[in-house]
């Protein structure tokens, strides 16, 4: 028995040395193990967010009454807000047809005079084409003018000892700086290790297959567990490289908080790689042919990550039924794990949980890919 | 004239070839339509940013007839749905670590009092920031409630109303929907995405089964054999742009403001761009895996900074100069100018002319690059 284990790992060990040299031969492979990682995070991290800069607003004054002129004033000192004082309607209309404004802030006419009745608009146009950046300029306006409104009040309030009003207080927790930055460094670490991991190993059981060189590899005494082994522990420790460097630099570069414990967020990182290399495998030896692998591998790990994991939209947010696609995911474990792990800290009940649905993940890939390389060989 | 009749009848007949390599798989022709299909269905669903019954708590330490009245107009907003009434400070920190609730409202014992006496009375907002966008979209919508509140309260208690009242309108997307702007970006992108691989795996698979070189032998040009590799891509691109345009109009009911020639005169344009990056991708790899890693190194950039997933206009400085290289962020822009805003093509000059200049970048680098690799 003890030699039987000892050939067994004698096996693996040769596996895993030629499958290593068939990876450093490759260096496209290396590439996408450790320079892609990097590099994506950097481009990513510093290009996306949804924090918008230098909005710009084209601002109308119909009216250039003191009091408009003081209610404008409180737009000038938003710090995501650029505005630019324009002749008419027209003139800012053509403004943001061109693209050179996002929206359109106009004080009309009569403004001081109804003002003065107590009852007067200013108007708000947003270029709604891209919705969730118009909904945030036009916040930003709205607190602006809020700002202002607030002001009045008060004084009118002081004036007359009328009755008060409430004020909301907003606390954002876990994120104080309130910038997307901190949400969506997390997110990406998730779709770098989905690709990373699904694509090393999408194309190298369908390669095998497709070249008849598995064949030549079941006539060796190797049993197929091992070889799905070999082919794991390369492209883990790749994995793993890419991975920790995702990590250091979403700490260290982006500065995001790591208010959970390192151990949990390992332990949590390395189950997914092990999903996503599962996945990999998976389709690679269910599909046995590479450009059928790739398109599959395309199209069920990057999108799904990308749009159903609750990395761009909450999935509580979506539909019951849409949502429910999302908690198939294991993306979505994962992406919950580092949020929390990073930004709130450990919260053992949930994190266990989701390790567990990882683990579960893991070996229902693993066995699948297993079990579709098996029968083959009877 | 001969010359050229027999150019077009080799041409086609490579066309057809290729077609039928794509096509003939059945697992092959599902791969090009059942994942699109499904997947423009189901984003569409996702693609939303609106607050559907959020979950809050309230922690109400007055209890007097102003905070019971606040938290039913939240109630009753219908945005919101309570899921918890706390009891004192520390319940916050668990309900909100636990993502049961979104947010949690705190009134302050004093809120009655503060409000009577005329002051500002503050009520504290704790919002779960894990997800910034859904904090900062609870927050907004509050907002309005709260607005709304003070302008009943101070009307009801003889003072005048609030003075200003704001009247805001999106323009080309009157609900502000975010599956507007997703849909119509999506039919740019999710048929980028397997007509670049396409295309950068299609001479990799020649290649790696020796096929190629048959081809080489033959008659046909250099310049035929990649206009027979161009085609058939495009065709698919189009093909799949059409099934996510269909979705987005008959399923979704967005509708559409601009030409439908102009869409599609743009939307061939930028599959021609992609095309020429899959075939210089291809003539740079000489195994799939190697066509397939490259094709994915360069999709990622180019979905994730196209103003797809967050807006161009947020990015720092040399990043938005960076965008200028990426065809989808054209593609994307002139999708939503012609699809929901109906603007005509003279319009859309600065976003044509750089494709055409990708598109006559990429495809000679290509045929450079083959003669290149095959020396």
């Amino acid at each position: 028995m003890t030699s039987s284990r000892g050939a067994s790992s004698r096996r693996v060990a040769a596996l895993v040395r030629k499958e290593l040299r068939q990876l450093l031969r490759d260096r496209s492979n290396l590439l996408m193990g450790l320079a892609l990682p990097i590099v994506l995070i950097l481009l990513f991290g510093y290009g996306m967010t949804f924090d918008v800069r230098d909005a710009r607003v084209a601002l109308v004054m119909e009216d250039r009454s003191p009091e408009a002129a003081d209610v404008v004033a409180g737009l000038a000192l938003s710090r995501h807000i650029t505005p630019t004082l324009v002749n008419s309607m027209r003139d800012a209309e053509r403004r943001m047809a061109d693209r050179k404004a996002d929206a359109i802030v106009r004080i009309p006419q009569d403004f001081s005079r109804r003002l003065a009745a107590g009852k007067a608009d200013i108007q708000v146009l947003t270029y709604g084409v891209d919705a969730n950046h118009a909904r945030t300029i036009q916040s930003y306006v709205e607190q602006a003018l809020a700002l202002w409104q607030a002001r009045q009040a008060d004084r009118r309030g002081a004036a007359h000892g009328a009755a008060g009003f409430v004020v909301l207080e907003p606390r954002l927790w876990f994120n104080a700086a309130n910038t997307s930055t901190w949400f969506l460094v997390p997110g990406l670490i998730v779709i770098i290790i989905t690709l990373v991991g699904a694509f090393l190993t999408a194309l190298v059981m369908a390669r095998e297959w497709e070249r008849g060189t598995l064949e030549a590899l079941f006539v060796t005494p190797v049993r197929p567990m091992e070889i799905l082994l070999a082919k794991t522990i390369p492209y883990f420790c790749v994995g793993l490289i890419g991975l920790l460097m995702s990590i250091l630099a979403a700490r260290f570069l982006f500065g995001v908080p790591l208010h959970g414990s390192l151990g949990a967020l390992l332990l949590a990182s390395v189950l997914y790689l092990l999903v996503a290399l599962g996945l990999g495998l998976c389709i690679s030896s269910v599909t046995r042919n590479q450009f059928v692998a790739s398109q599959v591998a395309l199209l069920a790990s990057f999108m799904p990550a990308l749009m159903l994991s609750g990395f761009l939209f909450d999935l509580r947010n979506m539909p019951a039924v849409v949502a429910g696609v999302g908690h198939v995911l294991p993306a979505t474990y994962y992406l919950e794990l580092l949020k929390s792990i990073f930004l709130s800290g450990d919260f053992w009940p949930m994190i266990l949980r989701n390790c567990a649905v990882l683990l579960l993940y893991a070996i229902v890939l693993m066995a699948l890919a297993h079990r579709r390389t098996r029968k083959h060989l009877e | 004239m001969d010359t050229l009749l027999a150019f077009l009848r080799r041409v086609l007949s490579l066309c057809g070839k290729e077609l039928l390599i794509i096509l003939k798989d059945p697992a092959n022709r599902a791969l090009l339509v059942v994942p699109v299909l499904l997947e423009s269905l189901l984003f569409g669903y996702a693609a939303t940013y609106d607050l559907k019954h959020a979950a809050y708590a309230l922690l109400d330490e007055d209890k007097g007839p102003a905070a019971v009245a606040l938290a039913a107009r939240l109630d009753a907003s219908g945005g919101f749905r309570r899921v918890a009434t706390l009891r004192n400070e520390t319940d916050i920190a668990p309900v909100i670590d636990t993502q049961q609730a979104l947010f949690v409202l705190h009134i302050g014992p004093e809120f009655e009092k503060q409000l009577r006496s005329g002051q500002p009375a503050p009520v504290q907002l704790i919002l779960d920031a894990r997800n910034s966008t859904t904090a900062g979209n609870a927050a907004t919508q509050l907002a309005g409630i709260v607005e709304q509140f003070n302008d009943d309260w101070l009307a009801r208690n003889g003072a005048r109303a609030l003075p200003v009242q704001i009247i805001s309108r999106a323009w080309y997307n009157p609900t502000s929907d975010t599956r507007w702007t997703m849909m119509t970006a999506l039919i740019a992108a999710l048929s980028m995405l397997q007509t670049l691989s396409l295309t950068a795996l299609s001479v990799a698979r020649e290649r790696e089964q020796g096929t190629f070189d048959q081809l080489l032998v033959t008659p046909y040009t250099p310049t035929e054999i990649m206009i027979g590799k161009c085609v058939p891509s495009m065709l698919v691109g189009i093909a799949q742009s059409t099934i996510i345009l269909l979705v987005g109009n008959l399923w979704f009911k967005i509708p559409m403001a601009g030409s439908a020639w102009a869409l599609y005169g743009s939307l061939l344009l930028f599959t021609l761009a992609v095309v020429g990056l899959g075939l210089a991708i291809s003539a740079l790899s000489s195994t799939m895996q190697q066509a397939m890693l490259y094709a994915f190194v360069l999709i990622m950039p180019l979905m994730l900074l196209s103003g797809l997933a967050t807006p161009i206009a947020n990015m720092p400085q040399p990043m938005q100069w960076l965008t200028m290289l990426n065809p989808l962020r054209y593609a994307i822009d002139l999708v939503h100018r012609i699809y929901l805003e109906g603007a005509d093509l003279g319009a859309l000059v600065g976003d044509i002319v750089p494709l055409v200049i990708i598109a006559c970048i990429t495809l000679p680098l290509a045929a450079w690059l083959f003669r290149h690799r095959l020396e």
